[in-house]
């Protein structure tokens, strides 16, 4: 049986893209973390190196994701960190969506692939009763 | 999805999917390839993307499209677009994360069979003199104001502080220095990826090559260059790092509202855009040319340091070891030129992305030496086939904006590459075939196997026959190094 929770790499010729999904948008992000990780080819160290919090809000679910991953992909390349404890939530507003998350990390040891960013090239987050998903493509 | 009855052939090489396709289309597209090619792309999506790049508010003519097309995100990969300058719109999607990733190729007069017995050591050399790698650092460490200093001069900063000559600089696309380029419209984060990685190769796709120079097409324009038959040549393939990545997602991320406050519908939001004469799209310009001109000097601070390696190498023992520039260029930037649009000299911002500027005999800002011959234009091939040298053509003025291919062009996903080639068997192959292999990984390198990539042969013939560039030499690896 699936998981409720997962990503899974989709072909594409020249970067990389994984579809992501999760029960809930902030489950959804710490997914997309890990899948993009799983990209990089990341390696890390045992112990907890760093505890971040991580807040923005947006219009959509789509801008946060870019701007959440484009986080990680500054922390990993700027300050040599990786964060696999992510819990966030995310809420509607008025104006779209606020996200706060909190992350634990550790120090990255080393990366096998260079992620440049995280795009918007036809994402979308499709929220379901009971399960978001989203296919998100890296330039690599 | 595009379909081949969806286009217009207009020769061989040349086809068009006209503006009556979609209805948000604001000008048609114009493709070079064969229709075997279109026929290998039809289910890529680059097709699909380069009909969503003719979307673009201030379009001049057609969204035009190289042979070695294959998909990216939002715009091609070979896509070529020009808008009005400076009512029209200026795309970071449609330039790229890797802003003025490039490629330097340097020539020598040593012949290949006197250096054979040298080649284990010259890439041993290399590999140590210019760090490649991911994430890894640079030979220099800048503070920020020096940054700023890179970002205004480009390949001048790396001419005023040893690390290139005057030949370098004129033999570089606008001489290696875009104008008014803004240090101030970067971000402290894209600073600080900067002054870390300055003088870095990188990884991915990202390569310096040697290779000799194995036959001669044109030799009046081989002499121009600098080429010999017979001899070794360089090329060093990267751009501006983390810099110009941060820089791109910095801008994507902001365009997204300037898309909103002007009111522009698109069918990809990697395709944001601003007008080019707002205040957002003057400060992406300002640091999209800051970190071209980072670029620049990137490549000249590696060029410096592969000069290094062959000295140390062939000094006192071959003659000619000295390694002169023969061109650098551009192939991921978005420059402003003067194009002829129904016979008249219009500006026009030209989005190049993952395509080369081919500018032909006569074209304004090229070397004296270059005048007769138009410039050289740089074709990689992957790290086991021919790469070749071509002299820009008059006709890519009229039909591509001034432009031509860049490389081969992948066909296969890097996944795929890694499911069905192994990194050390290929090693093995690619060294039985003469090629040293200095790699940052087994897996990075299967993901750049010849088999991922079209055969550069036929890339290049497209070009030549559809009067884009013409041939001059080609190039055959002898050594490669990766990240």
């Amino acid at each position: 049986m699936p998981s409720d929770r997962g990503f899974k790499e989709l072909p594409h010729t020249a970067d990389r893209a994984i579809r992501v999904w999760a029960p809930d948008p902030a489950g959804l992000f710490a997914e997309a973390a890990r899948g993009m990780y799983a990209l990089m080819g990341a390696r890390t160290g045992a112990k907890t190196a760093s505890i971040r919090t991580f807040e923005s809000a947006g219009p959509d679910l789509e801008s946060l994701l870019v701007a959440f991953l484009s986080e990680l992909i500054y922390l990993a390349e700027g300050e040599r960190l990786a964060f696999t404890r992510i819990r966030g939530r995310a809420g509607e507003t008025a104006e779209g969506w606020d996200l706060k998350v909190d992350m634990e990390g550790e120090s990255l040891l080393s990366m096998s692939k260079s992620v440049k960013a995280a795009t918007y090239h036809h994402l979308r987050v499709n929220r379901f009763a009971g399960r978001c998903e989203a296919e998100i493509v890296f330039d690599v | 999805m595009i379909r081949l009855q969806d286009m217009i052939r207009i020769s061989d090489y040349e086809w068009e999917i006209p503006r009556s396709r979609r209805a948000d289309m604001r000008v048609p597209v114009r493709i070079f390839a064969t229709r075997k090619m279109l026929e290998n792309v039809l289910d890529d999506g680059s097709l699909e993307q380069a009909v969503n790049s003719a979307t673009l508010p201030g379009l001049i003519g057609p969204v035009v499209v190289m042979p070695d097309m294959h998909q990216g995100y939002g715009f091609p990969i070979g896509g070529v677009a020009a808008t009005a300058y400076p009512q029209g719109v200026i795309s970071p999607g449609g330039i790229g994360y890797d802003i003025n990733c490039g490629v330097c190729l340097l020539a020598s007069g040593i012949e290949f069979d006197a250096a054979r017995p040298h080649l284990d050591t010259l890439a041993t050399r290399l590999n140590t003199h210019c760090p490649s790698g991911v994430g890894v650092e640079g030979v220099l460490r800048v503070t920020v104001p020096e940054l700023d200093r890179v970002m205004i001069e480009g390949a001048r900063w790396a001419f005023k502080n040893g690390y290139a000559n005057e030949q370098d600089l004129a033999r570089t696309e606008e001489n290696g220095c875009l104008e008014d380029a803004d240090p101030a419209a970067v971000s402290d984060r894209a600073k600080q990826r900067g002054r870390e990685q300055i003088g870095s190769l990188g990884a991915g796709n990202h390569f310096i090559e040697v290779d000799v120079i194995e036959d001669v097409v044109d030799s009046a324009a081989a002499a121009a260059f600098g080429l010999r038959q017979g001899c070794l040549a360089l090329q060093i393939h990267c751009g501006s790092r983390g810099l110009g990545h941060q820089v791109c997602t910095d801008y994507v991320q902001e365009f997204q509202a300037a898309v909103r406050r002007f009111r522009i519908e698109l069918p990809d939001r990697e395709l944001v855009c601003a007008p080019m004469d707002s205040p957002e799209g003057r400060a992406y310009l300002g640091a999209m040319r800051a970190a071209a001109n980072f670029a620049f000097a990137n490549r000249r601070i590696l060029a410096h340091s592969a000069r290094r390696a062959f000295e140390e190498v062939f000094a006192g023992k071959e003659k000619g070891w000295h390694l002169s520039q023969v061109y650098d260029l551009a192939h991921n930037i978005g420059k402003v030129e003067t194009h002829i649009v129904d016979g008249k000299p219009v500006k026009v911002c030209v989005h190049r992305k993952g395509a080369t500027r081919a500018f032909g005999p006569g074209a304004p800002g090229l070397p004296q030496e270059f005048r007769q011959t138009g410039q050289p234009v740089l074709v990689p091939g992957s790290m086991g086939t021919s790469s070749w040298v071509l002299a820009g053509m008059e006709a890519s003025m009229r039909r591509s904006w001034g432009s031509s291919c860049h490389g081969a062009g992948r066909v296969m996903s890097r996944a795929k590459a890694k499911r069905e080639i192994r990194g050390d068997a290929l090693r093995r192959d690619l060294e039985g075939r003469g090629i040293m292999i200095r790699a940052g990984s087994m897996s990075g390198l299967a993901e750049e196997a010849p088999a991922a990539y079209k055969d550069v042969d036929a890339v290049v013939e497209i070009v030549a026959a559809a009067s884009l560039a013409r041939k001059v030499a080609r190039l055959r690896p002898v050594a490669v190094i990766k990240g």
